[in-house]
């Protein structure tokens, strides 16, 4: 019974949280270079939708995969040409290209619902999977949960330890300092955007084809919008942001175990555990990342011309 | 002197004749672009306009059921307006609304037995107190410098649902609805009172009352300018001696309370009883109007009735050609992209 219910909690934490890290890296990357994209949301639905209708089209998840990163990718310079090139309100840009997600989502997958496919194929951890209390599930994992920590690490490294990522903080400090720079701040913000719309697509992409297996319309409930506020928990760290997401992942396995367990309290109320959580922990972490937030963040950039 | 009245007029009928012709180019383009999309997705784009147009617009019922539509996105819209003018970004009019409806389900359900004249302004206080005290929770978390509002409106539009949810299948389930889980039906005297026999509702008065208020508080009173001048820069504000903090909550609750008026009428009005998950979106969608009209009260009146026209659209192209009511967002995505766009001839000259 214990081990059932810890079992339960470590892999949910993992199978949860990893399509929330992805989505948060991606906004880390975005944020970053000084812009808050709320598209979020529509960019994970696009890839879960995309993801799952390869997969079913040619049973292979791996390609489902690769399409939907691409799609994210490529969805998400709507966004940019709207926030960079046309120097459109961001937060307006990011709601634009939510609820054309929330509709292209809908056309994509509306063949494909109730389908069934061969999601990605679970990987057990060589020894660890070997021990006697362990059972199959706890250690065995689909390729992209063992990817995402070092994903984590490369988006620390290229933010932090690479030219590239220097400058593309600069632009994120102070546009106009990037410019002087010799920095060219709207193809680094495209560069960064493309980043944050692959990584949303891989999110997405993780949802349909490990997590849920299937597609239903508006299935990411808001997650995009979590990610968002992870950014801000996980200060605009790469790193820090796998807290957030494994908090984040226990909160929905909390809610989902005590559900299973049948202690009475209405689904409602554990559904809201997430949202919840979210905001308290943003309340509880407020005094002390007021500095940490990119300096240009949010502004439209005009250009020097 | 009178001429430069005359030049004045002149001037406002040429603005007048501009804004037109904007909405009708963007309307003509994202329409054009739906149309593709729609051409893509194996539908007849030409069939779906004329559908639409001979159903909302073509019928006197048709075209009541967009003013009903109307209600709740121009309700939700002001809900924006209002604390944009103090930069407040209130994305959080879908959850103001439930929780509106909530709390006037609450006084519904309880004193079942008032007259009508009482039980009527009881259900706006309610609506209002529940979805401004919701808003206002963002309010004060933003003016501690805790949560920005943008994030915390957004999250709690799925904390609201919820709580409606909650009490929908619990403590408030009646139990002549098994088949679909619904409150108690609200006495007769808690229905809003409706026009002739369509369903327009008194709560086209309640929302043209508020935007009436809105334009008047906004554009003629001390207090509007205030909020501009909060709205431009918080610290000089601060320093000109206005309470800075205490105006943002005050705003929200005003604002989400505005909002919370769409939900009691929706569920007074309509439906006579609160149901899980019933508004499709109306809070995301007044969010956008409120950002196309640039918080302009007349702006809003158009853009609602707009997409009032796209809503409806949505349900009949369901109908009648098989289209997923969620596709709508792309019809509205591409309308908020062609005015971010800014092609020249939209472009505002700055204020």
């Amino acid at each position: 019974m214990t081990w059932t219910l810890i079992r339960g909690v470590v892999s949910g934490c993992i199978m949860f949280g990893v399509p929330l890290l992805y989505a948060t890296l991606g906004e880390v990357i975005g944020q970053r270079a000084g812009m808050v994209n709320l598209g979020l949301e529509g960019i994970l639905l696009v890839g879960a939708s995309v993801g799952f209708a390869v997969t079913a089209e040619t049973g292979n998840p791996f390609l489902g995969v690769a399409i939907a990163v691409l799609a994210g990718g490529v969805f998400n310079m709507l966004y940019a040409y709207l926030a960079v090139t046309r120097r459109a309100n961001q937060l307006a840009s990011g709601l634009a290209l939510m609820f054309l997600g929330i509709g292209l989502s809908a056309l994509i997958g509306k063949a494909y619902i109730g389908k069934r496919i061969v999601g990605l194929a679970r990987y057990q951890i060589p020894g660890l999977a070997q021990l006697p209390w362990v059972t199959k599930t706890m250690f065995s994992y689909d390729v992209l949960v063992y990817l995402s920590v070092p994903v984590a690490v490369l988006v620390w490294w290229a933010l932090f330890r690479t030219r590239w990522g220097l400058s593309l903080r600069t632009v994120g400090e102070s546009p106009t300092a990037a410019y002087a720079a010799g920095r060219r701040v709207d193809l680094l913000r495209y560069q960064a955007q493309f980043l944050n719309g692959c990584l949303a697509g891989l999110a997405g992409a993780h949802l349909s084809l490990a997590l849920a297996m299937a597609w239903t319309e508006g299935m990411t409930g808001g997650r995009g919008f979590i990610a968002v506020a992870l950014v801000i928990f996980s200060r605009w760290h790469p790193l820090r942001a796998i807290v957030g997401a494994v908090l984040f992942g226990g909160a929905v396995t909390l809610q989902l175990q005590l559900q299973a367990q049948g202690t009475g309290i209405s689904p409602f109320l554990l559904n809201m555990i997430p949202y919840v959580l979210t905001l308290g922990v943003l309340v509880l972490w407020a005094g002390s990342r007021r500095s940490a937030a990119p300096g240009g963040l949010g502004r439209v950039y005009y250009g020097e011309d | 002197m009178r001429s430069a009245l005359a030049g004045a007029a002149g001037g406002a009928r040429r603005v007048w004749a501009l804004a037109a012709a904007r909405y009708a180019i963007i309307l003509v383009i994202a329409l054009a672009a739906y149309a593709a999309v729609l051409l893509v997705a194996g539908k007849d784009p030409i069939k779906a306009y004329v559908d639409i147009m001979n159903i909302t617009l073509g019928t006197s019922n048709g075209l009541s059921e967009v003013i009903v539509r109307m209600i709740p996105l121009l309700l939700t819209a002001i809900a924006v307006a209002l604390p944009s003018r103090l930069g407040l970004i209130n994305v959080g009019g879908e959850g103001q609304l439930y929780m509106g409806a909530w709390l006037a389900t609450w006084g519904a359900i309880t004193f079942t037995s008032l007259p009508a004249g009482v039980f009527i302004p009881l259900l706006v206080v309610l609506g209002f107190v529940g979805g401004g005290s919701w808003a206002a929770i963002a309010g004060l978390l933003r003016a501690k410098g805790w949560v920005n509002e943008t994030i915390s409106t957004l999250l709690m539009n799925y904390i609201a649902p919820l709580i409606v949810g909650y009490f929908v299948y619990g403590a408030w389930r009646s139990a002549d609805s098994s088949a679909y889980p619904q409150s108690a039906a609200f006495p007769a005297a808690a229905r809003l009172p409706r026009f002739g026999d369509t369903r327009i509702h008194l709560g086209l008065l309640l929302a043209l009352v508020a935007l009436a208020a809105y334009w008047f508080v906004v554009y003629r009173t001390e207090w509007g300018l205030k909020m501009r001048a909060i709205g431009g820069n918080p610290e000089a504000a601060r320093r000109l001696g206005i309470r800075v903090g205490l105006t943002m909550v005050v705003v929200l609750f005003v604002a989400g309370g505005v909002a919370g008026l769409a939900g009691m009428a929706e569920v007074s009005a309509l439906y006579g009883r609160l149901r899980a998950g019933f508004s499709p979106g109306y809070g995301f969608v007044g969010f956008m109007i409120s950002w196309l009209a640039g918080g302009s009260p007349l702006g809003m009146l158009a853009m609602s009735f707009l997409l009032a026209v796209v809503f409806s659209g949505g349900s009949v192209l369901q109908l009648t050609q098989g289209v997923p009511f969620a596709a709508v967002n792309v019809l509205m995505a591409i309308i908020l992209f062609v005015v971010l766009v800014q092609p020249h001839f939209w472009r505002r000259r700055k204020a």
